[in-house]
């Protein structure tokens, strides 16, 4: 059937701020919806609450929401422009979640919109466990015995029955969020609480553990003739029990004969036929690995990560699949873009191995629960592509970005074997390190399988690992040996560091095309990653398709970790699209399989291939590019800097040396004194006497940190000594190349501003302004533009500092400059010669491209010759207030105390004609329930306590119920405010302050603590209670704050302008 | 793992060097591409094959190793076979041995550790052509060699893969008698009908239709087999007789392209054929589109068989060659896929349902 007639405007809903679980693969998803719509001329409108994303581009659709994802929100825009059609399966869980509640209310019928892409029917087969099991019992596919239980002691009586250990699964969670693995009816007991809670329909799945198993995924596409296809199958290296999300993958399945394959396939054909899905459907089944058994583990029947690694892998474009069948299409209508003469409606062969491999964030965290079980943890992922198992997983471990370029982990190294034997039992991140180090040890494949119960053909492809790197320590380093070792996916660097000789001849990588049918037909997608063959695709297509356009690669940000996120995908994606538009052939290399960037027809190229200095030569060696981007791409493309201007590559725009230094400390010092620009007193120090010395002669509080960071990793203030002490061993033991930094701790309002320079003249879009004071990263500050609190001075002053620095700096393109306001004087604390976070939101609200324009800059234009002033932007009618999101349900142990290490995973952002409102929007849409009655419990350090006080003080006023510490019950009691004490942790008796949180009584949690990040303190396990419950917990007084004014505000949902951003 | 190196030396003059698995020595075969994922074993097996050398798209085989239950025919009909990259150590519980110790069982050569993509890029721009793997030098008496090689036919493929005997098959309640005609049958075709309750006659493809029809089956199948379906003329002679019985008839690839010559049709040879898991074919009565299971060289001209006779019943979504048949003229269907799969798809296997149906019908 072609495009449906009945459908001329669809309102497209997105997946909301990046958490774990739910991150860049649905703006990618999205993206490719969007443009299959326009693609049909339809009407897209689209609300989404996360700035940072391409989907919410002007370019994208014709009316767009960045307002807050709830039902009144989607209702109110439903209403005001009216679609007749609501893509539901693109926008994640969020954006099902908020569809189906529109469906069943009746509203999307009443209102003639018509639910595209899946029904409720559909939805409730695969989400809700019981009418899931029903399905699958109908249709006979076997699902592990389990039962849904809504309370905690249905779940310990079903446990008895089938017998412990057991795994929790919480109902409709994202991420699978609260669920576990219960051991004992003590666990069960904790688990199921926390998971009832967090389902929003409290229930919880219990069932057998059938950890060890086989984990499969297939990828099934079904359109309204019921054509079914499969268009990747994907076999996790973990067995069943880790989160799939928290797995490596290998894409296909590798250790199935095709009698277990088809079995499997088959099974997903007849669940997805059952469950009459129209569009992209995950289908997760668990394989005993002796015999044919298997068992369902859960079915996704939307986009998913999984689904955005499948269109990576194979070159199959799912979400734009899913897209043009929701709207009427069926399979054999839609042309296959990759080969453009065959069609949709086929299953992808591949001719290489993709390896996915995760990206944690427990470098950051390092009090974190690192245990891997049925609650997601990563934060991002890369793919790796290769000819080998082997060479994807090498490639796959440098790209993580955790300086390794093996399997060899250092702190390992150190351990007796039998402890190696003991940590394989350990499921953590690290245990295909351990597995490694455990091969080179000689622990036989069999015992390590029996341990793990990693599938042995994977162990055995981890062991001629362990074997090259055996021969490379021993043999001589024949041209032989030279090559295996490189079709192995050693780096030359590795090669010689292993062998202790130079490479014989150097080679440098070919490159293969994937195009989703093994070579079968003729294929004129510029999708490659490298190879050690002969023969380059890559060389003969730029044969066969010689232009006289000039070449420039734009290097990609890697995987998505805490500081990196998806603003540096957002652009570098608008990067190449104004390359091209300027003329240019634009090149992307980059390794994360979630991003737009590495969708086969953003640029002219795609190189889906590490960011190493290595990998990039190849690239080079085969382009030959006119110039290189590395401003767009975070650090990961900042740290190409040095090398490429080594290798004599054209960087655009600001050149290698001005990175360096704004990087360095102490020209960066100098090029202060210079331009005459204040700021914080610091020293540079690499042991930790010189640390102690240092921050005695600064004086405390003083602030710690490694130079060369990104997101504040690794940052902290001390307060003591003892804080010094606990920071320098951490630091020490992961080893430095860089110096640590200290600096005087400055308290006042945080400022920042990004700016783009053409060497004469700069412009800044906006300033913006911090709504916690300096300490606090500013990534997890709530961020708003334009600045309310500056003064007309501070502002001249900032204006004119980034000037002066941009110039001095000799910056061509962008760069972030943040600023401290202290005592009415302003500090620099800063300077990023690059693309920052705030970039998306700030070019959105303000309607200057940034990006755009920084690209045409570096190409030579200037703002003048483009139409703009030197300075600042003239302010525009809207305010926006950017609002951190956090992921500290999945991450056990870490405390959520803000600091100046970054912690936040995502942001949204709330727009509106008044501070207030858009404030308001923006904490909504963060997911903060603004209650005007109920408890508030305090628990503050002594020097926030008189600060605290108006605060106490309004929601006394406001009718809530504030509960204290002792301490800080006292000093409120003594002003005259009435707190009721509560016992800590620490002190004898019942109802301490966790039972209180426990008891429902408490709304809003406001807890600083001044002593460290350990997981047992006191203060972090008062916050980490607050976020088990659900509960608000403000760790800084500005924040606080803000949220009481709003409070007090009595701002509602109903009343708040909806804006659509085209129109700004 | 061997470091003998062996060669590939293909009909237009280009060479290959890898290493051998499998036999040493020096093959001829016709080189063709499979894009399978999983399925070495029954690609291994299976009679089409015959007189090939065939090379597996995908890098890694042998991953699971190998198994005597997933034998397609008793042994392996390839004259060569070609990977990147085989299992040393396979990891499956049904898992007997490596694939190289197959390929030795079987006396076969293999060639592995060469870029597969690139040679079957070549086959895929100047179509299927002979070549010759060797573990000998190829480089001294290349001219030699070369003339050797382009003289390579298949010749008697379906004689000689074709069962000398009578093979009966019976299940407990059977419901049917099929006489299956062996020209080269995967096992599965038999398995699909035994599983329907269908006691199975097998017999050679040179049994004619007196000595068919004397045992009274309720249908016959026509099976795979390899080769050029125009070669066997005795066999479509044969055909056009148990057509003009009306005797229910369901043909499978080398089986669909026999029946449609018996009915005044016309076959092509491909450029490089089908041959893999994942193609696509459209049934035009339904719309519907599914996956199959394809190993094929020659196909059907679509319009060249008598509408009034035939009409096609499928087409392959991607080049729109025939890939299925329904005859007025008796009751009769065939498909040019693998119904049966193995390896492969197994969406198309309500077409066995659709021959009982038949043979219902017809039976009374």
């Amino acid at each position: 059937m072609p495009l449906r007639a009945d459908i001329k405007k669809v309102l497209v809903i997105g997946s909301g701020p990046i958490v774990i679980g739910q991150a860049a693969e649905f703006d990618y998803a999205g993206t490719q919806a969007c443009r299959a719509l326009k693609e049909e001329g339809l009407e897209v409108v689209l609300v989404n609450s996360n700035p940072a994303t391409i989907m919410t581009d002007k370019a994208m659709a014709d009316k767009i929401y960045i307002e807050p994802l709830n039902l009144d929100v989607v209702k109110r825009i439903i209403e005001m422009e009216q679609p007749d059609s609501v893509l539901s399966t693109l926008g994640g869980q969020t954006g099902l979640t908020l569809s189906m509640q529109l469906a069943k209310e009746g509203f999307l019928e009443a209102h003639n919109v018509k639910l595209l892409g899946a029904n409720p029917e559909t939805i409730d087969k695969a989400e809700d466990r019981q009418i899931f099991k029903d399905t699958m019992l109908r249709i006979g596919e076997p699902c592990i015995p389990s039962k849904v239980v809504e309370t905690v002691e249905d779940a310990l009586a079903y446990a008895e029955e089938i017998q412990y250990p057991v795994i929790v699964r919480p109902a409709f969670t994202l991420g699978g969020s609260g669920g576990g693995i219960a051991y004992n009816p003590e666990e069960l007991h904790e688990i199921a609480e926390n998971g009832l809670r967090l389902s929003p329909i409290t229930q919880v799945l219990i069932e057998k553990n059938i950890s060890g198993w086989k984990e499969i995924e297939f990828e099934v596409i079904r359109d309204s003739n019921s054509n079914i296809i499969t268009v990747c199958s994907m076999e996790n290296f973990d067995p069943v029990g880790v989160h799939t999300g928290d797995s490596i993958v290998v894409a296909p399945a590798v250790t199935l004969s095709d009698k277990e394959y088809q079995m499997l396939r088959s099974a997903a054909l007849n669940i997805v036929q059952a469950l009459e899905v129209e569009g992209g459907c995950n289908c997760q089944f668990a394989l005993h690995p002796d015999s044919f058994e298997y068992a369902v583990i859960e079915v996704n029947p939307r986009v998913s990560r999984s689904s955005a690694l499948a269109s990576k892998a194979t070159g199959y474009p799912i979400a734009k699949v899913a897209t043009k069948i929701a709207i009427g299409y069926t399979l054999d209508e839609i042309v296959n873009a990759v080969t453009g003469n065959t069609y949709a409606c086929f299953e992808p062969a591949i001719d290489y191995i993709v390896v996915k491999f995760p990206r944690w964030p427990f470098d950051k965290f390092v009090y974190a629960k690192r245990t891997l079980g049925t609650q997601m943890k990563a934060t991002g992922e890369v793919m790796a592509i290769g000819t080998s198992f082997e060479q994807a997983m090498m490639k796959a471990v440098r790209s993580i970005e955790l300086k390794l370029d093996t399997f060899n982990l250092p702190k390992l190294q150190m351990l007796s074997d039998s402890d190696v034997v003991k940590l394989l039992s350990r499921c953590d991140d690290e245990r295909s390190f351990v597995v490694y180090e455990a091969l080179k040890r000689n622990v036989e494949i069999d015992q390590i399988h029996e341990i793990t119960k990693i599938d042995k053909w994977f162990l055995a492809k981890m062991n001629n690992l362990v074997k090259m790197e055996r021969k490379l320590v021993k043999k001589e380093l024949t041209p032989e040996l030279y090559l295996e070792a490189k079709k192995m996916g050693f780096l030359d660097k590795t090669i010689e560091r292993l062998s202790g000789e130079s490479v014989p001849e150097k080679r440098y990588a070919s490159y293969k095309m994937v195009d989703t049918c093994a070579a079968e037909f003729k294929a004129e997608t510029p999708y490659f990653y490298s190879t050690f063959d002969d023969e380059n695709e890559a060389a003969e297509f730029l044969e066969e398709h010689q232009s006289d356009k000039k070449k420039i690669i734009v290097f990609g940000s890697g995987p998505i970790r805490i500081g990196q996120g998806i603003e540096f995908d957002y652009c570098s994606v608008h990067c190449v699209w104004a390359l091209k538009e300027e003329g240019y052939e634009a090149i992307i290399i980059n390794n994360n399989p979630e991003t737009v960037s590495t969708d086969f027809d953003t640029s002219d190229r795609l190189y889906f291939d590490p960011l190493t200095p290595e990998d990039v030569a190849s690239v080079i060696a085969t382009e030959k590019p006119w110039g290189a981007i590395v401003q767009f791409g975070g650090q990961t493309a900042i740290s190409l800097t040095k090398y490429l201007e080594q290798a004599g590559v054209r960087i655009l725009g600001t050149s290698a040396k001005s990175i360096d230094e704004a990087e360095d400390r102490e020209s960066f010092d100098e090029l202060l004194q210079k331009c005459q620009i204040p700021r914080p007193e610091g020293k540079t120090v690499f042991q930790l006497d010189e640390a102690l010395k240092a921050a005695k002669v600064l004086g405390y509080p003083v602030l710690l940190r490694p130079s060369y960071v990104l997101g504040g990793q690794n940052m902290i203030i001390a307060h003591s000594d003892a804080d010094v002490e606990e920071y320098m061993n951490i630091i020490l033991a992961t080893g430095i190349e860089n110096p640590v930094l200290i600096d005087k701790y400055m308290m006042g309002i945080e400022v920042e501003v990004d700016a783009i320079c053409d060497g004469t003249d700069y412009l800044i879009p906006g300033i913006m302004e911090h709504i916690e004071r300096a300490g606090i990263h500013s990534g997890d500050s709530i961020s708003v533009y334009p600045a309310q609190r500056l003064t007309e001075e501070n502002k001249q002053t900032i204006i004119e500092y980034t000037g002066r620095l941009a110039k001095a700096l000799q910056v061509i393109g962008l760069v972030n400059i943040q600023y401290v306001i202290h005592n009415g004087e302003v500090y620099v604390i800063e300077v990023n010669p690059r693309s920052s976070r705030t970039v998306p939101y700030i070019s959105k609200v303000t309607n200057v491209s940034m990006v755009d324009l920084a690209t045409k800059i570096m190409l030579g234009a200037t703002l003048k010759g483009m139409g703009y002033e030197t300075g600042v932007h003239p302010v525009g009618d809207y305010v926006a207030v950017k609002v951190p999101v956090f992921s500290f349900e999945k991450l056990h142990s870490v405390d959520t105390m803000l600091g100046p290490e970054m912690k936040s995973t995502g942001e949204v952002l709330g727009i509106a004609k008044t501070f207030d409102e858009a404030l308001y929007k923006g904490l909504i849409a963060a997911g903060y329930k603004i209650k005007h009655e109920g408890g508030v419990l305090m628990s503050v350090r002594d020097k926030d306590k008189e600060e605290i006080f108006p605060i106490a003080q309004k929601l006394e006023k406001m009718g809530f119920k504030l509960y204290g510490t002792k301490g800080t019950a006292a000093y409120f009691n003594n002003y005259g405010l009435h707190v009721e004490p509560v016992n800590k942790i620490s002190e004898p008796g019942a109802d301490n302050v966790l039972d209180l949180l426990e008891s429902g009584k408490v709304d809003y949690v406001i807890s600083t603590s001044s002593k460290g990040r350990q997981p047992m303190r006191e203060g972090v396990r008062i916050r980490r209670k607050a976020v088990e419950r659900s509960i608000a917990c403000l760790t800084a007084i500005d924040t606080a704050k803000v949220l009481v004014d709003c409070i007090g505000m009595n701002e509602s949902i109903q009343d708040v302008d909806l804006v659509d951003i085209t129109q700004i | 793992m061997s470091e003998q190196k062996a060669y590939l030396l293909l009909a237009n003059g280009q060479v290959f060097e890898g290493k051998s698995f499998g036999v040493t020595g020096t093959t001829i075969g016709e080189v063709v591409f499979a894009t399978g994922m999983t399925g070495y074993q029954e690609t291994l097996t299976d009679p089409s094959y015959y007189g090939q050398i065939a090379v597996q798209t995908f890098p890694l085989n042998g991953n699971y190793g190998t198994n005597s239950s997933d034998y397609e025919s008793p042994k392996c009909w390839l004259k060569g076979y070609i990977v990147r990259e085989w299992c040393e150590v396979p990891s499956n519980f049904r898992c007997e041995g490596t694939i190289d110790a197959f390929l030795k069982a079987n006396g076969v050569i293999g060639l592995y550790g060469i870029d597969t993509r690139q040679l079957t890029r070549v086959i895929r721009e100047s179509g299927v052509m002979n070549g010759m793997i060797t573990t000998e030098d190829v480089f001294a008496k290349k001219e030699e060699l070369l003339m050797q090689i382009q003289a390579y036919e298949i010749k008697d493929a379906v004689k000689t893969v074709s069962t000398k005997e009578k093979q009966i098959y019976t299940v407990e309640e059977p419901k049917h008698h099929v006489v299956m005609m062996d020209f080269g049958y995967k096992r599965h075709i038999l398995q699909h009908l035994k599983n329907r309750n269908c006691n199975v006659t097998v017999v050679p493809y040179n049994t004619t239709a007196e000595e068919i029809l004397a045992l009274r089956p309720d249908g016959v199948m026509l099976t795979n087999g390899p080769g050029n379906p125009a070669e066997n003329t005795e066999v479509i002679q044969t055909l056009q007789q148990l057509i003009a019985q009306k005797i229910p008839m369901f043909g499978i690839c080398l089986g669909h392209q026999l029946t449609a010559l018996a009915n005044g049709g016309e076959t092509v040879k491909l450029k490089y054929g089908h041959r893999g898991g994942n193609q696509p074919v459209k049934e035009l009565k339904t719309g519907r589109v599914y996956v199959t299971s394809q190993n094929h060289g020659y196909a059907v001209v679509g319009d060249s068989i008598d509408p009034n006779i035939g009409t096609m019943s499928h087409w392959n979504v991607n080049d729109k060659t025939c890939e299925g048949v329904e005859y007025k003229n008796a009751p009769v269907f065939t498909v040019q896929f693998h119904p049966e799969a193995c390896g492969g798809p197994r969406d198309t296997s309500y077409l066995f349902d659709r021959f009982m149906d038949l043979m219902d019908k017809e039976g009374k």
